[in-house]
């Protein structure tokens, strides 16, 4: 194996220190259970990756941002929680009462993060597209602004993680190969697909969504047939933060005390490893990447034997994709896909 | 003159104006100090030299100068506080490379800058049980192994657009530091304690270049710089550099007027990468230890605010950015905690108002286009009424 190799290649010293080791019998022994996890944090992550996805296929910019939009998300579910007496225990309370407070968890989330989206595109881009800066100093900016919000957070709420909070007690609802499948991962996982189906129903029939359509094609052309290309631009940014919103209350269910001032920039960047894996500014293309990205991370963490590994391994997997398919699993683009 | 035959050489007053206005254009998106860098050049060369070899002596002697107001004492060692300063200046100058001339972001610079941390500390620590050679052989090595990392991850992403790069130094930035944390050979947060540092010894015994002074690594860093400075210079005005801002410009443009656009963009990549694993052999020599703590994204986020507050794609305002950066959180410590969030609003609002920074870069092109057409309208004024221009092909476009 490798770790034995290379200390013995270097050096005369005995080296007690490892390299990497693999742990495959881990890996067969908890396959199944940590293939319906990879799912749920796929579904996660394909969320986030609309956002990437949308914006790109419309300005063509990577939206740094994006991942404190999400985090923003995090805030909201967490503060009104909060407010609602949820703990690191799970709440006694009935199921309706529980769907009741999640489903206003979710609106505050929504909001807040479609309001930072929105702030973003102001603050950030609209300034740099009316002076029609390079693309270099759209990218600055996107590094910038994300991380002011980072640390104007930081500053607000301090480094430590927020305290932990249970929506609810994940029960057992049936039975694959010998793993049980929870109703937090049935939750996540249907509701992000049912998220994503009706983006993508949304962008393929609306009025709207082939207005977003024709900006990612030829924004001058669009503009020329009469589509408000600066309420399109904003519009896919309020879309954007609306699945960030989302996609906040799921992390937060999955991951109770993941809430921390820089918890959207690992995941940002795996989302967005996740869009360009299905295909950039292809809204199918960023499910199966999502879904795709959350399985490799996790089996990679089983088998390396590390939670930290999920990102080495999601990273590897971005730049392995890049070399030998740039387009992306599904490849085309917003503007291109039919309807 | 003649208009009836061939295609008119000679822009019309139309596009001459269009021309004018654009410079125009230009010199309102100056920096904080409009006309400097056109006062420097008006100047004659041996002036520029003079104030220059002024500039450096003074430079090397600000450890001992210790001057008023200027210093970051009482709170933070003046010395220690310039070797650190001079280490961001290195970082800066490097990564302007990338950033400034070729025009592509990375955003793991700090990477590469760890990456040279670990190689001096790998191969001098104690705590490593590998080889271990003597420090100064430490910075050609962590330069090459900066530098193959860096075509390892350009060439793969330097083919696609300049967003992919973006992101995947971004990435990259990251994993090295989830790398140091959980790769045991790495050492993790313990890391490796009394890195080497160059051999000498003063009168007393003791050795020069101790983690506690400053001043010696400070003037270590220092002609370091201005030996990268020289060679960046000259690389500048090097075929490589035009292509590199041909680039810059417009990529496609110039991959079509034949510059092999990919090749040099994994030339500026790999010598901003390797530029930035000497810096970071220089700052483990410096402060002795190395672990994953100081590696993080943030202060990658720091070295391009550095080049962006410089001026993108001048190495003078580079090193000045870079000094900043480092500068300002040591001596104004009440901010020093709010560093991150003032540098990252910094990028947005200079990219907004200022996008040329402090020192801005010249419009090299332009102003080579600008020569062109002027001698062109010169060479045109002498023509007698009834000769034809002759153009010899090339010599118009192709500006020394």
């Amino acid at each position: 194996m490798i770790s034995e190799v290379i200390p013995t290649l270097l050096h005369s010293v005995p080296v007690d220190d490892t390299w990497i080791t693999f742990d495959v019998n881990s890996f067969t022994q908890n396959f199944w259970s940590s293939t319906f996890d990879g799912l749920t944090f796929g579904a996660i992550y394909a969320l986030v990756a609309l956002g990437y996805t949308l914006v790109y296929g419309v300005l063509n910019l990577i939206n740094f941002a994006h991942s404190e939009v999400f985090i923003t998300g995090c805030y909201g579910v967490f503060f009104t929680l909060s407010a609602l007496n949820f703990g690191p225990s799970a709440p006694r309370l009935g199921f309706w009462a529980i769907v009741g407070n999640l489903v206003l968890a979710l609106v505050v989330a929504i909001i807040a993060s479609a309001l930072m989206a929105v702030i973003v595109e102001r603050v950030a881009y609209k300034p740099l597209r009316q002076r029609k800066a390079p693309r270099l100093a759209f990218l600055i900016t996107a590094i910038g602004v994300s991380f002011a919000i980072q640390y104007t957070i930081y500053w607000w709420r301090g480094p430590s993680p927020e305290a932990a909070l249970t929506m609810f007690r994940p029960l057992a609802i049936f039975d694959v190969f010998g793993t049980i499948v929870d109703s937090q991962q049935v939750v996540i996982v249907v509701a992000a697909i049912i998220l994503m189906i009706a983006t993508d129903q949304f962008i393929r029939r609306s009025r709207t969504g082939r207005g977003i359509r024709a900006v990612a094609q030829d924004p001058d052309t669009a503009t020329l047939m009469g589509v408000n290309k600066e309420k399109i631009i904003v519009t896919t940014f309020i879309i954007g933060g609306i699945l960030a919103g989302a996609a906040a209350l799921f992390y937060v269910m999955k991951i109770p005390s993941g809430v921390q001032y820089n918890g959207g920039f690992i995941l940002g960047v795996k989302a967005f490893a996740a869009a360009v894996l299905g295909g950039i500014g292809n809204v199918r293309g960023a499910l199966l990447g999502g879904l795709l990205i959350g399985l490799i991370g996790n089996y990679g963490q089983v088998l390396l034997g590390s939670s930290q590994w999920t990102d080495v391994v999601a990273f590897v997997v971005l730049v392995l994709v890049l070399i030998v398919r740039p387009e992306g699993v599904l490849g085309s683009s917003l503007g291109k896909s039919k309807a | 003159m003649s208009t009836t035959d061939g295609p008119t050489l000679i822009p019309d007053d139309a596009s001459a104006q269009e021309i004018a206005d654009r410079e125009a254009k230009m010199r309102q998106r100056k920096g904080w100090f409009p006309g400097l860098s056109d006062k420097w050049n008006a100047l004659p060369r041996q002036t520029q030299w003079l104030i220059l070899i002024v500039v450096v002596v003074i430079a090397y002697l600000l450890p001992i100068l210790n001057p008023p107001l200027i210093t970051t004492e009482p709170g933070n060692n003046w010395q220690i506080a310039l070797a650190q300063m001079s280490v961001y200046a290195l970082v800066a100058v490097g990564l302007n490379v990338v950033v400034g001339y070729a025009g592509l972001l990375d955003l793991g610079y700090v990477a590469f800058f760890a990456l040279g941390s670990y190689t001096a500390a790998m191969f001098t620590s104690p705590d490593s049980p590998y080889v271990h050679i003597p420090y100064l052989w430490t910075l050609p090595l962590a330069m090459a192994i900066a530098m193959f990392f860096g075509v390892v991850l350009g060439v793969p992403t330097l083919r696609l657009r300049g967003d992919y790069l973006a992101i995947v130094t971004l990435g990259f930035g990251e994993i090295v530091r989830i790398l140091a944390t959980i790769i045991p050979a790495m050492k993790g947060q313990v890391g490796f304690q009394n890195v080497g540092h160059p051999p000498g010894t003063d009168s007393s015994g003791q050795p020069i270049f101790l983690n506690s002074s400053g001043t010696p690594w400070y003037w270590l860093t220092l002609t370091i710089i201005i030996v990268v400075l020289l060679a960046a210079g000259n690389l500048e005005r090097s075929r490589v550099g035009r292509a590199w801002i041909a680039i810059r410009e417009d990529e496609d443009a110039a991959e079509i007027m034949g510059v092999p656009t990919f090749k040099y963009k994994v030339w500026a990549f790999a010598i901003g990468a390797s530029v930035g694993g000497l810096s970071g052999a220089l700052f483990a020599g410096q402060v002795g230890f190395v672990n994953n703590q100081k590696f993080d994204i943030a202060t990658s986020i720091l070295f391009v605010a550095a080049v962006v507050m410089g001026g993108t794609g001048n190495k003078v305002g580079a090193v000045l950015g870079g000094a900043l950066v480092a500068y300002i959180p040591l001596r104004f410590t009440a901010i020093a905690e709010f560093k991150y969030l003032i540098f990252g609003a910094a990028l947005v609002v200079i990219m907004i108002f200022r996008p040329g920074g402090l020192l801005p870069a010249r419009q090299s092109l332009l102003a080579y286009g600008r020569l062109a057409y002027n001698k062109l309208k010169g060479a045109v004024g002498d023509i007698p009424p009834s000769g034809k221009v002759v153009l010899e092909p090339g010599k118009g476009a192709d500006n020394e």
